[in-house]
């Protein structure tokens, strides 16, 4: 008899606590409401300019530019944030020193800051006038109007993302793994590379994985530093919107269909990520 | 410089022990000074900068900035959006962390990705989801038209797409939190003879109060901070349709960087201001709000 209450199927498990309907309620209309049916919308456009349009669109030489430079400036600036990102958390971890709580709680600058004040900011500093871009210049280094001045506006708006999911996993590190390396006649450095980096690699690639899609989609903080010539420096998100300003919807539409199917895709990698670092490290703890 | 030595038995410790588990003095200076010299060089400068840029010409400029008329609309077409937006989402977040964090239901997991999807669109594509719906060329546009009812360029526009972009945001905070809380306290108080809405506002809502304002207060930031969905919807109409960022992007284009940068010092300060709350918020009720810090 219990057996077969258990079996039946029901949509939830049973609870004293009211509210469940209002609140699943709510939540699917809103859901529905602000995003899945402007969601879908995309999609219905996007479907219904035919497989051989869609294609022509997507692939069009200006727009594979457009997601090489998205792609690839996001992977650069992703990297980067992940080596800095794996030592500042090490630092604001294992070390102690003058200023640190606040370096800490300025790391979710970029979190709190609109997109455009830092991409005006980055792009003065950076800019051949600028403190920094004057300093690069006489050594033939130009940042601003180049795709390097993409990477370093990506570097900002990626920088909490490998700190913060590396951060927690370093303060739970037991010292005696590290104590046991120790004993074991590992060096220091044998220690970090062989016993701890490799705990820290799923957090480490989950961060790398979000300050990625995050790098691919950012619009506000590039557009003043990257100088947006086509071809050279111009992002996919700014190439939609320059198409929906000259009205070509069916264009602004298959853009945003292949960054979205790439991003879902990220999503997934990252999903992955985390269930097989759970599978891998969660075991016995 | 007080540098940590690792922990503190290491002290009593061999020399050789010592070295084995805790980093030279010289490696520790090291990362201390790379990790600073990151956050320098992109956090700490970048921000000085804005306010630096904002005083260039005194304060005597920086006011005459802010006191321009088209600025002014836009700070109240910002504290408008957000003000509209945010409670929204509030409402919302509640909701939705009610049904995933107490109850166990089929296709939570799904519903659950599903909330977090906002996040990983791009801005962009935030906007123009709203733009192809409510669009001159689309079905609804029109029909909402004939009724006298504008959506883009307008008010209700930028509330869509401010509403889409923080969507996640209270919602992420309060359902992990819930969760670790679990149905205890809400069933005695429902064994005690109280209405389900008596529990809610008198056991379940102090249980989360500073979780929620952590996730209102980045909710917050979001939205008053929102530059790529509200671009595409806005249609920059001066002194109508811009907010504070899309006005600090005219003011830029057109050069006149002392009142971009004045504009955009407000928005970097209430950008400190949102970090100091949170920081605190992070100090003093740690344990009253969800564990995970990334969002």
């Amino acid at each position: 008899m219990a057996l077969r209450a258990r079996m039946r199927w029901r949509l939830r498990q049973p609870s004293v606590v009211p509210g469940f309907g209002l609140a699943l309620g709510v939540t699917l209309t809103w859901l529905t409401l602000i995003v899945l049916i402007p969601i879908s919308g995309l999609l219905w456009r996007s479907s219904g300019l035919g497989w051989g349009n869609f294609m022509a669109l997507a692939f069009d030489e200006r727009t594979v530019n457009a997601l090489t430079i998205s792609f690839g400036t996001a992977f650069a600036a992703a990297l980067v944030n992940l080596a800095f990102g794996v030592i500042l958390a090490w630092v604001l971890v294992r070390y102690r020193f003058p200023g640190k709580r606040v370096i800490d709680a300025m790391v979710d600058l970029p979190f709190a800051l609109p997109t455009a004040v830092a991409g005006i900011a980055l792009t003065t500093l950076y800019a051949p006038n600028g403190w920094i871009g004057s300093l690069l210049e006489p050594l033939g280094i130009r940042i601003a109007f180049t795709p390097a001045g993409i990477v370093v506006a990506l570097v900002f708006v990626g920088l909490p993302f490998v700190v913060r999911t590396v951060q927690p996993v370093m303060e739970e590190i037991d010292k005696e793994v590290e104590e046991a390396a120790a004993t074991l006649g590992a060096n220091r450095l044998q220690t970090i590379t062989r016993v701890l980096l490799p705990g820290l690699l799923p957090a480490g690639l989950t961060g790398f994985a979000l300050a990625f899609a995050r790098g691919v989609g950012e619009y506000g903080s590039v557009i003043f530093i990257a100088g947006n010539l086509p071809y050279v420096s111009e992002i996919a998100p700014l190439l939609i919107v320059i198409r929906l300003e000259e009205f070509n919807y069916a264009a602004a539409t298959a853009i945003a269909t292949v960054m979205l199917f790439l991003s879902f895709l990220m999503l997934l990698v990252i999903n992955t990520i985390q269930s097989w670092s759970r599978r891998r490290y969660s075991n016995g703890a | 410089m007080a540098l940590d030595t690792g922990s503190a038995s290491n002290t009593t410790l061999p020399n050789l022990v010592k070295a084995a588990t805790s980093e030279t003095r010289l490696a520790r200076a090291t990362l201390i000074a790379v990790a600073l010299g990151f956050v320098g060089l992109f956090l700490l400068l970048p921000l000085a900068t804005v306010f630096i840029e904002a005083f260039r010409k005194g304060a005597d400029e920086f006011l005459s900035a802010l006191g321009d008329p088209e600025t002014f609309s836009a700070i109240l077409l910002t504290l408008t959006v957000a003000g509209i937006a945010v409670p929204l989402n509030l409402a919302f977040g509640v909701a939705a962390a009610w049904a995933i964090a107490k109850f166990e239901f089929k296709g939570k997991a799904f519903l659950t990705t599903l909330i977090d999807l906002p996040f990983s669109v791009s801005p962009v594509i935030s906007g123009l989801v709203f733009v192809l719906l409510f669009g001159a060329n689309n079905a609804l546009g029109p029909i909402l038209q004939s009724y006298g009812v504008q959506i883009l360029f307008a008010v209700p526009g930028l509330v869509l797409a401010t509403v889409f972009v923080t969507f996640p945001f209270v919602a992420r905070e309060l359902i992990p939190l819930m969760q670790e809380q679990g149905t205890s306290d809400e069933e005695a108080a429902l064994s005690l003879g109280a209405t389900g809405w008596q529990t809610f506002w008198h056991v379940t809502l102090p249980n989360i109060k500073w979780g929620l304002l952590y996730g209102v207060l980045l909710c917050n930031a979001r939205a008053m901070g929102e530059f790529g969905a509200v671009s595409v919807v806005s249609g920059h109409i001066r002194g109508e349709t811009n907010t504070m960022p899309l006005q600090v992007e005219i003011l830029y284009n057109e050069y006149n960087f002392v009142a971009a940068f004045a504009v955009a010092a407000l928005l970097a300060l209430l950008a400190l201001v949102t970090l100091i709350l949170k920081t605190a918020l992070e100090l003093r009720y740690s344990h009253e709000i969800a564990a995970s810090r990334s969002h």
